[in-house]
């Protein structure tokens, strides 16, 4: 298992279009994701349960993958996050 | 006869009978359960069939209604598929050891609250879409039937608390009038579905439920959200000539959308459109436009955190000019200063920011800006007919230092191996008094004017029209104004160059006859603009718009002006 923590700089945080691009990769990973804030954890292939978890502009989360290519999975979703522009 | 405002969410005014639609709640009892694998099972089978019906639903909403209706029940589809939502489903039911439809319930009423209390559309849309989905479950679970709108019988008016998507899918067209619905805004699924099926609808029509009952008649005004309970026989009748005009006249624009722009004798001209971002195209593209008159590229910078990168701006120009096919789009360069400021960008405070350092004036101060815009723009151009057209010209000597810096930007693109389509065009905006006095000077080394008319109009007037107490200088028909832009036109003409116009005044049906006296080239206005100037074009001749213009420069005020226009447009024949 491994995690990173993000800022999540977008303006619209990760709702809409952003949220749908981010299950749209972790559900192509053969590992499991999962998203922590504030304590609350959610699969992050769940389009629900992410949105679920309200994330803002200037929110911290933790990216968390677990199972087969987790790091190369871990990386792609970090990059995807701090490269969002909405 | 009483009136109950709610929204227009959909066009059209019909006169019918109402169908109450009732929805039977369905009784949820928790039970504590001894099978579970038995309470699973029943969740499988209620996932497949619902996961079956909405596919059918899909696939017929896709063939009858287009891809964006569709796209409500793939999410549809998606939520049935959800981990969260399923695994917390079957999760309830093996740890609490409780029947299957408790289960559901529960676990998608954790999602609504959340989702209904956060101040965000689509989240609220989700919420819409989660109860559609958890009640056909639920039903599936519990075998029964819910009572549908398919099997209407005579020409109703549907009246709800709310529709769900698969409500308003399952809807008979050929019986269904419109309908009236308590809950919901213009960008309800339901609005939205109604609009596509050209079904006039009033959503948001707070305590109507209870004053009305099946077969209760009503004036739906979809225009205005009026709804008129029990009207009159006097009313019925005077809404009845209305509602004949409505059809006729909706009728009778949408044969405009594939006509060529013409006046009565025939002249042709561009009715163009005004856009904002890539995602206005559609629109331009249902009416047909004949062009795009004027992209404002503002939005690529507002609302974030840092200029926009070459590639973002690339692919947005790419999108436009892809899209319009060979007609012609013209892309206005980066205007901000004024009123219009950037988050991450300080601009120093000035006295007068309306005549500061803004627009082109600030993308020659700030190369480095202006660069990759143009390099962006340049590499677009290989995908359509792109026109770029520079903001806030004052002087040609501006206009050739912009015109180098171009020039040398799209040498270093060929020297890089990047194609740039050498027929693009390079015209200037008519804004500023001075540009339009040399116009004859612009024209010879342009492609192109577009009259700015919001500015032209603040700058000729010196009248700042934001400020109230001058606002009422703020006058399109002034001869002033008119006779400078009859100067430009004439100067275009003159060097062969084509000129159009942009701003407010284009998409005034009022200053319509006076542009065809112009002999403007182009008039652009905003999409929902372009099929009502096309119509009205239709019935005027260019001669006569010829006469009222030379009438019109000769008067001494607006008031006269306005006074030749209106008596113009009165005599046009239906």
């Amino acid at each position: 298992m491994v995690k990173q923590t993000v800022e999540v700089t977008n303006p619209t945080g990760l709702h809409a279009r952003p949220a749908a691009d981010f299950i749209k990769i972790a559900s192509s990973l053969p590992c499991d994701v999962s998203i922590e804030k504030n304590g609350k954890e959610v699969n992050a292939k769940s389009i629900l349960g992410l949105l679920a978890l309200a994330i803002a502009k200037g929110d911290c989360i933790d990216i968390i993958t677990d199972g087969e290519g987790e790091q190369d999975g871990l990386k792609k979703l970090v990059d995807f996050v701090k490269n969002i522009k909405e | 006869m009483k009136i109950i405002n709610g929204i227009g969410a959909s066009e059209g005014i019909q006169i019918g009978k109402i169908y109450k639609y009732e929805v039977t709640e369905l009784s949820i009892i928790k039970k504590d359960i001894i099978d579970i694998d038995k309470e699973l099972a029943k969740l499988e089978v209620s996932l497949d069939k619902s996961m079956n019906e909405i596919e059918v639903i899909r696939c017929n909403t896709l063939e009858n209604m287009g891809e964006d209706a569709a796209a409500i029940f793939s999410a549809h589809l998606e939520i049935l598929k959800d981990p969260e939502l399923i695994d917390g489903i079957k999760n309830l039911i093996v740890a609490d050891k409780v029947n299957a439809e408790y289960a559901v319930d529960t676990i998608t009423k954790q999602f609504l609250s959340i989702f209904e209390a956060m101040d965000n559309e689509y989240i609220r849309e989700r919420a819409a879409d989660i109860k559609d989905v958890a009640k056909r479950m639920i039903e599936h679970i519990l075998g029964v039937q819910s009572q549908g709108l398919d099997s209407l019988f005579e020409p109703v008016i549907i009246l709800a608390k709310d529709l769900t998507p698969s409500d308003t899918a399952s809807l008979n067209k050929h019986y269904v009038m419109g309908f009236i619905t308590e809950i919901g805004g213009r960008t309800s699924h339901s609005a939205i579905m109604a609009r596509t099926m050209q079904i006039p609808a009033v959503t948001g029509a707070s305590n109507v439920y209870e004053e009305l009952e099946t077969g209760d008649r009503v004036i739906l005004n979809g225009i205005t959200g009026e709804i008129i309970l029990h009207p009159t026989e006097d009313a019925i009748h005077s809404y009845k000539e209305r509602v004949q005009q409505f059809i006729e006249d909706k009728k009778k624009l949408q044969e405009f959308k594939n006509f060529k722009s013409k006046t009565r004798d025939g002249i042709s001209f561009d009715i163009a459109a005004n856009i904002g971002c890539p995602e206005d195209i559609d629109q331009v593209l249902e009416v047909g436009a004949d062009g795009i008159g004027l992209f404002r590229t503002e939005f690529l910078y507002m609302g974030r955190e840092k200029f926009p990168t070459e590639e973002e701006q690339f692919s947005a120009y790419k999108t436009v000019l892809e899209k319009m096919e060979q007609r012609p789009v013209v892309i206005r360069t980066l205007d901000i200063g004024g009123d219009k400021e950037l988050d991450y960008y300080q601009m120093p405070k000035e006295l007068n920011p309306f005549l500061g350092n803004r627009a082109i004036r600030l993308c020659l101060n700030e190369p480095e800006i202006f660069k990759v815009q143009i390099r962006a723009l340049l590499r677009a151009s290989v995908y359509g007919n792109l026109h770029i057209m520079l903001p806030m010209i004052a002087t040609i000597d501006e206009f050739r230092s912009v015109r180098n810096e171009i020039h040398k930007i799209e040498k270093e693109l060929i020297s890089e191996g990047v194609q740039v389509n050498p027929e693009y065009k390079l015209g200037i905006m008519i804004e500023i008094p001075s540009a339009a006095l040399s116009a004859s000077v612009f024209a010879k080394e342009v492609d192109f004017f577009s009259i700015g008319t919001n500015d032209l109009i603040q700058y000729t007037f010196a009248a700042d029209r934001m400020n109230e107490k001058v606002s009422y200088l703020y006058q399109p028909f002034h001869p002033s104004l008119l006779r400078l832009v009859n100067m430009v036109v004439d100067a275009a003409h003159k060097e062969k160059k084509w000129v159009g116009m942009c701003g407010e005044m284009g998409g005034d049906t009022k200053a319509l006859p006076l542009l065809l006296g112009l002999e403007l080239d182009e008039i652009s206005m905003s999409a929902p603009t372009v099929l009502k100037v096309r119509s009205l074009a239709s019935k005027i001749s260019k001669i006569d718009a010829k006469v009222l213009l030379e009438e019109s420069l000769m008067k001494e005020n607006q008031e006269q002006v306005l006074e030749l226009v209106e008596d113009f447009l009165t005599n046009i024949e239906d």
